[in-house]
């Protein structure tokens, strides 16, 4: 039987953001992965560093992002030296189009909201149509506001996928590949963990595994509530740059696609894709930007994002097997400087991490006041 | 047809039709495609790609490879392959990636929307 | 709204499509066929309607054999929609198209995938430069345009097509640069050798060597055995090099046709996520089928080269048994008199099929033109070279789905039609295990690029539902 000392179990962006901040610590990590076409999160979300609006009813999910976001230029930086990879860290500020009254006011009263609820340090604006013309030519007609989020920013979401796994790499990370977990047992001061007939012992563990943290907690007697969230994404061919900030629906890439997205349907685990759904997220760009009607789509896919009840991450120590954490989260990406820079270290018992505790699992089981972070 | 073409027709009587090609007025073959029409001209590269600005020119001529992809009436990205030739088509070669359509044609969206 | 709705929906104007559109009309099925040409054939007979005498004898009897084909299909009362690009097929027999710049859906009860093949890619060093084409553009250019090369070209690689076209270009008066064969002599005579069965099948054999005899009586330069092929240039191919018998050449030409074999366009039936496996004989991918044709999804059917590559007439007794399963499950036909009219159709598909092992073996392109050097670029579009794959998989990419997130290839306009077998073959050599473990790319709609425009004006969810 091998051994190491923490295993990670799930090679997304979550499980590798915190293998590379373990490896950091100088820790003797090994991260377990599926096959090629396991379902995978990492490889199909949107790319963007979001802020506005997120923790809308649970403050701390929006400290937490700021956090993250803040630390993120570190991690760029971080990732380079480590790879030479640049992972097009852009932190420009965002917008969020509205095409309706309706949706500018709600998008606004959360942001209110969430102002108050942190007390004023929460910078965002409201845009008038002329302003937000001003701020971003191309916008169309039917948009009649925006907020904008100087906090906002994005990434290429594959380039940091690979630049986590070249880090790790490079940092001594083990990676096991192809292997889906069968089984963990508690052996004296750390885990068996077997897949197929192979085994391997750890003495701590990281479950990371996005939808498949239902099976893996189940394994050590403990729920966890996530489920799948479908969300379609569109890429159109390569364009010259014209976008030259993240919006919640439309982002231009490094490589000058056009990424269109932002669906939400619950269909269990089927990760294909439906026109029309896809007709939607397309007439809905080209409402907010009307020069991308004749742009053509290249590619196009389904992917499930790893949702809580409450849409904010989970991260518990596990009471009834010591030494083992939980990792559940959607916004992979936004959190990933959080989950390398703050969250490993408390994995590895090294700090203390107050913030976190309003993320543990007690919250869905206690009775608690209105909770809906979006 | 320009002498250093790559490939030259024989007799049709499909005769001849003119097209613009990167502001140029070319005789082309009629009744072919668009591709096989600017080969026929002596065209030898009709884009650069949005990668790494290499050149490149028709490969496949069936549609799968999308190397002939030009600009045709200031629509960018078009397979020539694919498409038939016609007289007055105002073709140009694409370097690098397409730009996002003018702001004339914003302007027609916005009667249409 | 609900969509109109067809017994029969057939993909591909090839023989396997228009032998099954003529065999499914003659026992009154509804049958509306789609295809990407504007005119029907498909590759092998491409333009066959439009075609005169002179090029008719260029192109030869094989290819004149099509003209009945597709005269009987234009009168046999089939819906044909030529031009037409499909960008989605769904589980649910749905067909979303794209027809001068508008998109339309069908609903079809049966529904028949027969897209054919196209060539399989030949990554060389300098084969993505201009005045490199396939040896298939070449025979579509004359095939279609009456075009033939103005200069002595080069052909390079390997299979019957490469030969073909030699033979026509010298009908046509072309003078040869060279024909370098990747294939060897030596090979052809063990081939031929070992498997004396395949003798069922001698026509198609000799054909193969009474088109080697009419280039050697022609004083072609054959190149066998041809290894480090490689095309020098900058904007432009200027020349090949290789070597040969242990001679390294290098033979100035501006035009190289390269081609090593064709391979089923699997784009829809990867799409329907159908039950495929690698072929070891046909190094590509095939579609799991019944003897009918009838995928792993009910109700719709493979024919011809895009389920596994058989040829033109293997396509045509294909399509007509295709058909003939329909028509029995839409209960036309009882089981019995089905039987009865497949079994000529049965008896020449064997017929056809018998020489295709080995075809398969003397054809069997080598290993550095599938599998190449660090250098070269494998993905076309993304410009992503083997070093590249080579490199995500030691990073722990175990399959074509990762290597794409990880460095692009495949994620092109193309959508790795091009790249998708060259990858496979790469990642499985470097992790040294056989391509089946390695997978393909997932391939999704769209199928063809589609302009957002066109997709916002798609039918919406309860259109589509209403009508299954």
């Amino acid at each position: 039987m091998q051994k190491t000392e923490i295993m990670v179990i799930g090679g997304g962006l979550a499980g590798m953001a915190v293998a590379y901040g373990l490896a950091r610590l100088g820790r003797q990590v090994s991260v377990l992965d599926e096959g090629d076409t396991a379902l995978r999160a990492a490889r199909s979300n949107f790319g963007l560093l979001w802020v506005q609006g997120k923790g809308y009813g649970m403050p701390a999910y929006a400290r937490w992002t700021l956090q993250s976001v803040a630390l993120w230029p570190q991690l760029a930086r971080l990732l380079l030296d480590d790879t030479g990879i640049e992972v097009h860290l852009r932190q420009p500020g965002g917008f969020q189009l509205c095409l309706s009254d309706a949706e500018m006011a709600e998008e606004s009263r959360r942001l209110c909201w969430l102002k108050d609820a942190l007390d004023g340090d929460y910078p965002f604006e409201l845009l008038d149509p002329a302003a937000l013309r001003k701020r971003l030519p191309g916008v169309g007609p039917q948009v009649v506001g925006a907020c904008y989020s100087p906090l906002d920013g994005h990434v290429n979401p594959l380039k940091l996928l690979r630049a986590l796994h070249a880090a790790c790499q490079t940092r001594g990370v083990t990676l096991l590949n192809g292997r889906r977990v069968s089984g963990i047992a508690q052996r004296g001061e750390g885990f068996e963990i077997a897949s197929g007939d192979q085994r391997w012992h750890s003495e701590r563990l990281v479950l990371a595994a996005g939808l498949g943290n239902r099976e893996l907690g189940a394994l050590l007697g403990q729920p966890v509530p996530v489920q799948p969230s479908r969300g379609q994404i569109l890429v159109t061919e390569r364009l010259e740059p014209f976008l030259h900030y993240p919006t919640s629906t439309v982002r231009q890439t490094d490589e000058g696609t056009v990424q269109l997205g932002d669906s939400a349907e619950s269909v269990g685990f089927d990760d294909g894709t439906s026109s029309a759904v896809m007709a939607d997220i397309a007439g809905r760009a080209v409402r907010c930007f009307p020069r991308l009607a004749n742009v053509r789509l290249v590619r196009a896919w389904g992917a499930l994002r790893v949702l809580s009840p409450d849409g904010a991450p989970i991260y518990q120590a596990l009471p009834g097997a010591p030494g083992a954490s939980l990792l559940s989260c959607h916004s992979g990406v936004t959190l990933a400087a959080a989950h390398a820079l703050r969250l490993a270290p408390w994995i590895a018992g090294e700090q203390a991490l107050p913030e976190i505790s309003p993320f543990d699992l007690q919250r869905f089981t206690t009775p608690a006041e209105v909770r809906h972070a979006s | 047809m320009p002498a250093d073409s790559l490939f030259r027709q024989l007799p049709t009587d499909a005769g001849l039709l003119s097209i613009e090609f990167d502001g140029q007025t070319l005789q082309v073959p009629a009744g072919v495609s668009l591709a096989a029409a600017l080969l026929a001209s002596g065209v030898r590269r009709s884009r650069s790609t949005p990668v790494n600005g290499s050149p490149r020119a028709p490969y496949c001529m069936m549609g799968v490879c999308f190397e002939c992809l030009v600009e045709v009436d200031g629509v960018p990205n078009c397979q020539a392959c694919l498409l038939p030739v016609a007289p007055g088509l105002r073709v140009r070669s694409q370097h690098g990636a397409r730009s996002l359509s003018p702001a004339s044609a914003l302007e027609e969206h916005h009667d249409d929307a | 709204m609900t969509l109109e709705t067809f017994d029969l929906l057939i993909i591909g104007a090839g023989p396997a499509g228009l032998s099954a559109a003529l065999e499914a009309r003659r026992h009154g099925l509804s049958v509306a066929l789609l295809d990407e040409q504007r005119s029907p054939g498909g590759q092998i007979y491409r333009n066959i309607d439009h075609s005169d005498p002179q090029r008719l004898a260029i192109l030869g009897a094989d290819y004149q054999a099509g003209l009945r084909l597709s005269q009987a299909f234009m009168a046999c009362g089939a819906r044909y929609i030529a031009g037409a690009a499909v960008w989605q097929v769904t589980p649910q027999k749905q067909v979303h198209y794209l027809l001068d710049g508008r998109a339309y859906v069908l609903q079809a009860r049966r529904l028949l995938i027969a897209t054919g093949a196209y060539e399989r890619p030949m990554p060389i060093p300098g084969w993505t430069l201009p005045g490199v084409m396939t040896a298939g553009a070449g025979q579509i250019l004359l095939k279609s345009a009456a075009l033939l090369p103005a200069a002595p070209v080069i052909l390079a690689g390997c299979g019957p097509l490469l030969y073909l076209l030699a033979v026509q270009y010298l009908r046509a008066g072309i003078a040869l640069a060279a024909l370098v064969d990747t294939s060897s002599h030596a090979d052809a005579l063990r081939a031929w050798r070992q498997l004396p069965k395949a003798l069922r099948g001698w026509r198609d054999l000799l054909k193969g060597v009474s088109l080697l005899a009419s280039l050697r009586r022609a004083g072609v330069k054959h190149y066998r055995g041809a290894r480090d092929l490689a095309i020098e240039g900058e904007e432009q191919a200027q020349a090949l090099r290789f070597s040969s018998g242990g001679v390294e050449r290098r033979i100035p030409a501006s035009l190289i046709l390269l081609h090593q074999g064709v391979v089923p366009n699997t784009q829809i039936s990867w799409s329907l996520r159908l039950q495929h496996h690698w072929s070891s004989e046909q190094l590509c991918w095939s579609v799991e089928r019944d003897a009918w044709g009838e995928t792993s999804l009910a109700g719709i059917f493979i024919a011809g080269d895009s389920g596994a590559i058989g040829g033109a007439l293997v396509a045509q007794q294909q399509g007509r048994l295709a058909a003939l399963a329909i028509v029995g499950q839409l209960q036309r036909l009882a089981a019995p008199a089905i039987e009865a009219l497949a079994k000529p159709y049965r008896h020449a598909l064997a017929r056809q099929l018998a020489a295709r092992p080995l075809l398969d073996a003397l054809y069997r392109p080598p290993l550095e033109s599938r599998v190449p050097a660090d250098s070269v670029i494998v993905c076309r579009c993304e410009e992503v070279s083997a070093g590249d794959v080579r490199q995500h998989v030691d990073l722990g990419c175990l399959g074509p789905n990762q290597t794409k997130a990880f460095g692009r290839c495949g994620m092109g306009p193309c959508q790795g039609r091009l790249c998708g077998l060259s990858v496979t073959e790469v990642i499985a050599e470097r992790r040294g295990v056989c391509p089946e473990q390695v997978g393909y790319y997932r391939i999704r709609s769209p199928l063809k690029p589609i302009t957002l425009a066109q997709l916002a004006s798609e039918p919406t969810a309860s259109a589509l539902q209403e009508s299954l």
